[in-house]
Protein backbone atom coordinates (compact mmCIF):
# COMPACT_ATOMS: atom_id res chain seq x y z
CA UNK A 1 0.00 0.00 0.00
CA UNK A 2 2.71 2.61 1.18
CA UNK A 3 4.68 1.18 -2.31
CA UNK A 4 1.53 2.21 -4.26
CA UNK A 5 1.25 5.16 -3.01
CA UNK A 6 4.64 6.30 -2.97
CA UNK A 7 4.28 5.92 -6.98
CA UNK A 8 1.03 7.45 -7.36
CA UNK A 9 2.96 10.66 -5.55
CA UNK A 10 5.66 10.62 -8.26
CA UNK A 11 3.76 9.76 -10.80
CA UNK A 12 5.21 12.57 -13.00
CA UNK A 13 8.03 12.24 -12.49
CA UNK A 14 8.00 7.92 -13.10
CA UNK A 15 6.21 9.58 -16.59
CA UNK A 16 9.11 12.21 -17.45
CA UNK A 17 11.61 9.61 -16.94
CA UNK A 18 9.74 6.55 -19.29
CA UNK A 19 8.79 9.29 -21.96
CA UNK A 20 12.72 10.48 -21.66
CA UNK A 21 14.15 7.19 -22.04
CA UNK A 22 11.86 6.24 -24.59
CA UNK A 23 12.26 9.51 -26.22
CA UNK A 24 16.29 8.75 -26.28
CA UNK A 25 15.92 4.75 -27.39
CA UNK A 26 13.72 5.84 -30.58
CA UNK A 27 17.01 8.36 -31.34
CA UNK A 28 19.17 5.50 -30.77
CA UNK A 29 16.93 3.42 -33.42
CA UNK A 30 17.22 6.41 -36.14
CA UNK A 31 21.17 5.58 -36.15
CA UNK A 32 21.03 2.11 -36.54
CA UNK A 33 17.52 1.12 -38.55
CA UNK A 34 18.03 0.57 -42.48
CA UNK A 35 15.05 1.34 -43.63
CA UNK A 36 14.02 5.13 -43.96
CA UNK A 37 10.59 4.75 -42.81
CA UNK A 38 11.67 2.69 -40.14
CA UNK A 39 13.91 5.74 -39.21
CA UNK A 40 10.88 8.02 -39.63
CA UNK A 41 8.48 6.41 -37.66
CA UNK A 42 11.29 5.90 -34.95
CA UNK A 43 11.78 10.00 -35.35
CA UNK A 44 8.03 10.23 -35.11
CA UNK A 45 7.60 8.13 -31.57
CA UNK A 46 10.71 10.61 -30.58
CA UNK A 47 9.01 13.52 -31.09
CA UNK A 48 5.76 12.58 -29.20
CA UNK A 49 7.67 11.47 -26.20
CA UNK A 50 8.97 14.64 -26.55
CA UNK A 51 5.59 16.10 -26.57
CA UNK A 52 4.70 14.43 -23.53
CA UNK A 53 7.99 15.50 -21.85
CA UNK A 54 6.81 19.50 -22.77
CA UNK A 55 3.17 18.23 -21.41
CA UNK A 56 4.71 17.08 -18.21
CA UNK A 57 6.99 19.62 -18.16
CA UNK A 58 4.22 22.15 -17.41
CA UNK A 59 4.53 24.05 -20.82
CA UNK A 60 1.29 22.36 -23.12
CA UNK A 61 0.96 25.09 -25.61
CA UNK A 62 4.68 23.67 -27.00
CA UNK A 63 3.76 20.50 -26.51
CA UNK A 64 0.73 21.27 -28.47
CA UNK A 65 2.94 22.79 -31.33
CA UNK A 66 5.73 19.83 -31.25
CA UNK A 67 2.77 17.46 -32.11
CA UNK A 68 0.81 19.84 -34.73
CA UNK A 69 3.96 20.99 -36.50
CA UNK A 70 6.85 18.47 -36.26
CA UNK A 71 4.57 15.69 -36.01
CA UNK A 72 1.91 16.63 -38.12
CA UNK A 73 3.50 18.39 -40.90
CA UNK A 74 7.00 18.06 -40.81
CA UNK A 75 7.15 14.29 -40.51
CA UNK A 76 4.25 13.89 -43.32
CA UNK A 77 6.20 15.94 -45.53
CA UNK A 78 9.19 13.48 -45.17
CA UNK A 79 7.01 10.72 -45.68
CA UNK A 80 5.51 11.84 -48.51
CA UNK A 81 9.46 11.91 -49.76
CA UNK A 82 10.16 8.38 -48.84
CA UNK A 83 7.11 7.06 -50.87
CA UNK A 84 8.71 8.49 -53.90
CA UNK A 85 12.16 7.58 -53.59
CA UNK A 86 12.87 4.09 -55.12
CA UNK A 87 13.73 1.65 -52.07
CA UNK A 88 16.95 -0.13 -53.71
CA UNK A 89 18.56 3.01 -53.24
CA UNK A 90 22.64 1.94 -52.58
CA UNK A 91 22.57 3.97 -49.44
CA UNK A 92 20.03 1.89 -47.82
CA UNK A 93 22.48 -1.45 -48.52
CA UNK A 94 25.58 0.25 -46.59
CA UNK A 95 23.72 2.80 -44.16
CA UNK A 96 27.04 3.81 -43.44
CA UNK A 97 29.49 6.38 -44.62
CA UNK A 98 33.29 5.96 -44.04
CA UNK A 99 33.45 8.41 -41.33
CA UNK A 100 32.17 6.25 -38.71
CA UNK A 101 35.56 7.06 -36.37
CA UNK A 102 35.27 10.46 -36.77
CA UNK A 103 31.58 10.76 -35.40
CA UNK A 104 32.67 8.40 -32.95
CA UNK A 105 35.07 10.71 -31.96
CA UNK A 106 33.17 13.73 -31.93
CA UNK A 107 29.97 12.34 -29.78
CA UNK A 108 32.81 10.92 -27.08
CA UNK A 109 33.92 14.80 -27.34
CA UNK A 110 30.14 16.12 -27.28
CA UNK A 111 29.61 13.40 -24.04
CA UNK A 112 32.98 14.91 -22.23
CA UNK A 113 31.86 18.64 -22.85
CA UNK A 114 28.41 18.09 -21.34
CA UNK A 115 29.49 16.10 -18.29
CA UNK A 116 32.04 18.79 -17.90
CA UNK A 117 28.84 21.28 -18.47
CA UNK A 118 27.16 19.37 -15.73
CA UNK A 119 29.42 18.74 -13.00
CA UNK A 120 32.19 21.86 -13.13
CA UNK A 121 30.22 24.93 -14.51
CA UNK A 122 27.55 26.80 -12.17
CA UNK A 123 25.45 27.22 -15.08
CA UNK A 124 22.79 24.60 -14.14
CA UNK A 125 21.50 26.14 -11.37
CA UNK A 126 18.53 23.78 -9.41
CA UNK A 127 16.38 26.07 -9.48
CA UNK A 128 12.37 24.97 -9.22
CA UNK A 129 10.46 24.42 -13.00
CA UNK A 130 8.09 27.56 -13.44
CA UNK A 131 4.86 26.67 -15.62
CA UNK A 132 4.07 28.16 -18.24
CA UNK A 133 0.33 29.08 -19.53
CA UNK A 134 -0.69 29.99 -23.08
CA UNK A 135 -2.52 33.30 -21.14
CA UNK A 136 1.07 34.56 -20.21
CA UNK A 137 2.62 33.55 -23.30
CA UNK A 138 0.08 34.88 -25.34
CA UNK A 139 0.58 38.36 -23.36
CA UNK A 140 4.71 38.67 -23.79
CA UNK A 141 4.39 36.96 -27.25
CA UNK A 142 2.17 40.12 -28.39
CA UNK A 143 3.13 42.72 -25.68
CA UNK A 144 6.70 42.22 -26.89
CA UNK A 145 7.89 40.30 -30.02
CA UNK A 146 5.05 41.14 -32.26
CA UNK A 147 7.74 42.27 -34.71
CA UNK A 148 9.70 39.03 -34.20
CA UNK A 149 6.23 37.30 -35.43
CA UNK A 150 5.90 39.48 -38.17
CA UNK A 151 9.48 38.43 -39.36
CA UNK A 152 9.03 35.19 -38.73
CA UNK A 153 5.49 35.40 -41.40
CA UNK A 154 7.83 36.91 -44.10
CA UNK A 155 10.32 34.29 -43.51
CA UNK A 156 7.28 31.50 -44.15
CA UNK A 157 5.86 33.61 -47.06
CA UNK A 158 9.83 33.56 -48.61
CA UNK A 159 9.69 30.01 -48.45
CA UNK A 160 6.73 28.90 -49.81
CA UNK A 161 7.52 30.98 -52.60
CA UNK A 162 11.36 29.15 -52.86
CA UNK A 163 9.74 26.05 -52.81
CA UNK A 164 7.60 27.06 -55.47
CA UNK A 165 10.04 28.63 -57.57
CA UNK A 166 12.39 25.68 -57.33
CA UNK A 167 10.02 23.00 -58.23
CA UNK A 168 9.26 25.01 -61.19
CA UNK A 169 12.76 24.87 -62.61
CA UNK A 170 12.97 21.69 -65.71
CA UNK A 171 15.08 19.10 -64.70
CA UNK A 172 19.03 19.33 -65.65
CA UNK A 173 19.12 15.30 -67.03
CA UNK A 174 21.33 14.20 -69.31
CA UNK A 175 19.69 14.24 -72.98
CA UNK A 176 19.10 17.92 -72.30
CA UNK A 177 21.98 19.26 -71.09
CA UNK A 178 23.75 17.42 -74.14
CA UNK A 179 21.54 18.17 -76.91
CA UNK A 180 21.58 22.24 -76.12
CA UNK A 181 23.71 23.42 -73.95
CA UNK A 182 23.04 27.28 -74.78
CA UNK A 183 19.27 27.09 -74.54
CA UNK A 184 18.25 29.17 -72.02
CA UNK A 185 14.60 29.76 -73.26
CA UNK A 186 13.07 27.05 -71.20
CA UNK A 187 15.07 28.38 -68.03
CA UNK A 188 13.88 31.58 -69.08
CA UNK A 189 9.96 30.88 -69.24
CA UNK A 190 9.84 29.06 -66.23
CA UNK A 191 11.73 31.27 -64.01
CA UNK B 1 14.81 1.70 -9.31
CA UNK B 2 12.92 4.36 -11.19
CA UNK B 3 11.87 5.90 -7.88
CA UNK B 4 15.68 5.87 -6.64
CA UNK B 5 16.51 7.83 -10.19
CA UNK B 6 13.58 10.37 -9.66
CA UNK B 7 14.80 11.07 -6.27
CA UNK B 8 17.97 11.08 -6.72
CA UNK B 9 17.94 13.04 -9.83
CA UNK B 10 16.76 16.76 -9.98
CA UNK B 11 14.17 17.01 -12.80
CA UNK B 12 15.64 19.58 -14.85
CA UNK B 13 18.85 17.55 -14.96
CA UNK B 14 16.91 15.05 -15.95
CA UNK B 15 15.63 16.94 -19.16
CA UNK B 16 18.13 18.66 -19.72
CA UNK B 17 20.48 15.55 -19.91
CA UNK B 18 17.79 14.09 -22.53
CA UNK B 19 17.98 16.76 -24.56
CA UNK B 20 21.89 17.10 -24.96
CA UNK B 21 21.61 13.56 -25.72
CA UNK B 22 19.21 13.85 -28.38
CA UNK B 23 21.28 16.46 -29.40
CA UNK B 24 24.53 13.88 -29.76
CA UNK B 25 22.64 11.51 -31.35
CA UNK B 26 21.48 13.81 -34.26
CA UNK B 27 24.62 15.35 -34.93
CA UNK B 28 26.16 11.44 -35.01
CA UNK B 29 23.37 10.44 -37.18
CA UNK B 30 24.07 13.52 -39.48
CA UNK B 31 27.69 12.21 -40.14
CA UNK B 32 27.43 8.66 -40.28
CA UNK B 33 24.42 7.72 -42.34
CA UNK B 34 24.47 8.14 -46.13
CA UNK B 35 21.12 8.16 -46.96
CA UNK B 36 20.14 12.53 -47.41
CA UNK B 37 16.49 12.32 -45.98
CA UNK B 38 17.86 10.35 -42.93
CA UNK B 39 20.59 12.88 -42.38
CA UNK B 40 17.77 15.57 -42.84
CA UNK B 41 15.67 13.77 -39.94
CA UNK B 42 19.14 13.59 -37.78
CA UNK B 43 19.32 17.47 -38.29
CA UNK B 44 15.32 17.42 -36.58
CA UNK B 45 16.07 15.34 -34.00
CA UNK B 46 19.41 17.99 -33.06
CA UNK B 47 16.46 20.43 -33.66
CA UNK B 48 14.32 18.77 -30.72
CA UNK B 49 17.22 18.83 -28.69
CA UNK B 50 17.95 22.14 -28.59
CA UNK B 51 13.88 23.13 -28.25
CA UNK B 52 14.04 21.05 -24.94
CA UNK B 53 17.02 22.81 -23.93
CA UNK B 54 15.53 26.22 -24.45
CA UNK B 55 12.46 25.18 -22.91
CA UNK B 56 14.26 24.22 -19.36
CA UNK B 57 16.58 27.17 -19.11
CA UNK B 58 13.08 29.24 -19.93
CA UNK B 59 11.59 27.33 -16.99
CA UNK B 60 14.71 27.79 -14.90
CA UNK B 61 15.16 31.24 -15.41
CA UNK B 62 11.20 32.35 -15.26
CA UNK B 63 11.85 34.09 -18.29
CA UNK B 64 9.56 33.76 -21.14
CA UNK B 65 11.54 34.42 -23.58
CA UNK B 66 13.00 31.28 -24.23
CA UNK B 67 9.36 29.70 -25.00
CA UNK B 68 8.76 32.71 -27.61
CA UNK B 69 12.37 31.68 -28.66
CA UNK B 70 11.14 27.84 -29.45
CA UNK B 71 7.90 28.72 -31.19
CA UNK B 72 10.37 30.96 -33.52
CA UNK B 73 12.11 28.05 -34.37
CA UNK B 74 8.85 25.59 -35.06
CA UNK B 75 8.27 27.79 -37.69
CA UNK B 76 11.45 28.26 -38.68
CA UNK B 77 11.92 24.33 -38.72
CA UNK B 78 8.81 24.26 -40.92
CA UNK B 79 9.65 26.69 -43.49
CA UNK B 80 13.42 25.21 -43.64
CA UNK B 81 11.77 21.24 -44.11
CA UNK B 82 9.37 22.88 -46.84
CA UNK B 83 12.69 24.44 -48.56
CA UNK B 84 14.68 20.97 -47.36
CA UNK B 85 12.59 18.78 -49.30
CA UNK B 86 12.20 20.10 -52.62
CA UNK B 87 15.89 20.19 -52.79
CA UNK B 88 16.10 16.53 -51.81
CA UNK B 89 13.55 16.08 -54.99
CA UNK B 90 15.41 17.62 -57.29
CA UNK B 91 18.48 15.82 -56.23
CA UNK B 92 16.95 12.48 -56.30
CA UNK B 93 15.53 13.73 -59.84
CA UNK B 94 18.97 14.38 -60.82
CA UNK B 95 20.96 11.64 -59.80
CA UNK B 96 18.06 9.22 -58.97
CA UNK B 97 19.78 8.01 -55.48
CA UNK B 98 20.00 9.76 -52.19
CA UNK B 99 23.49 8.93 -51.38
CA UNK B 100 25.30 11.56 -50.20
CA UNK B 101 28.61 10.05 -51.56
CA UNK B 102 27.29 10.26 -55.03
CA UNK B 103 27.13 13.92 -54.83
CA UNK B 104 30.52 14.49 -55.39
CA UNK B 105 30.94 16.73 -58.36
CA UNK B 106 30.50 20.50 -58.81
CA UNK B 107 28.37 21.11 -61.45
CA UNK B 108 27.74 17.10 -61.59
Amino acid sequence: MQFIENILGQLDNILLVVFGVFAFVCGLLMLILRDPMRVAMALVMSMISLGVVYGLLGVHFIAAFQILIYVGAVMVFMIYIIMLINDRDTSIKKRYSQFRPFAFILGVVFVVVFYLIFTKTGLITTNELKTFTINNFAKVFMNEYWFHFQLIAVLLMVAVIAAISLLRTPPLDEHQVQNSPNDTSNGGQNG
Amino acid sequence: MILQMGGKMDKSTLVLILAMSLFTLGIVGVIIRKNLLIMLMSTELMLNGVNLCLVTFAQMNGEMAGAVLVFMSFVVAAAEISLAIPIVLLLYRHKRTLDVSQFNQLQG
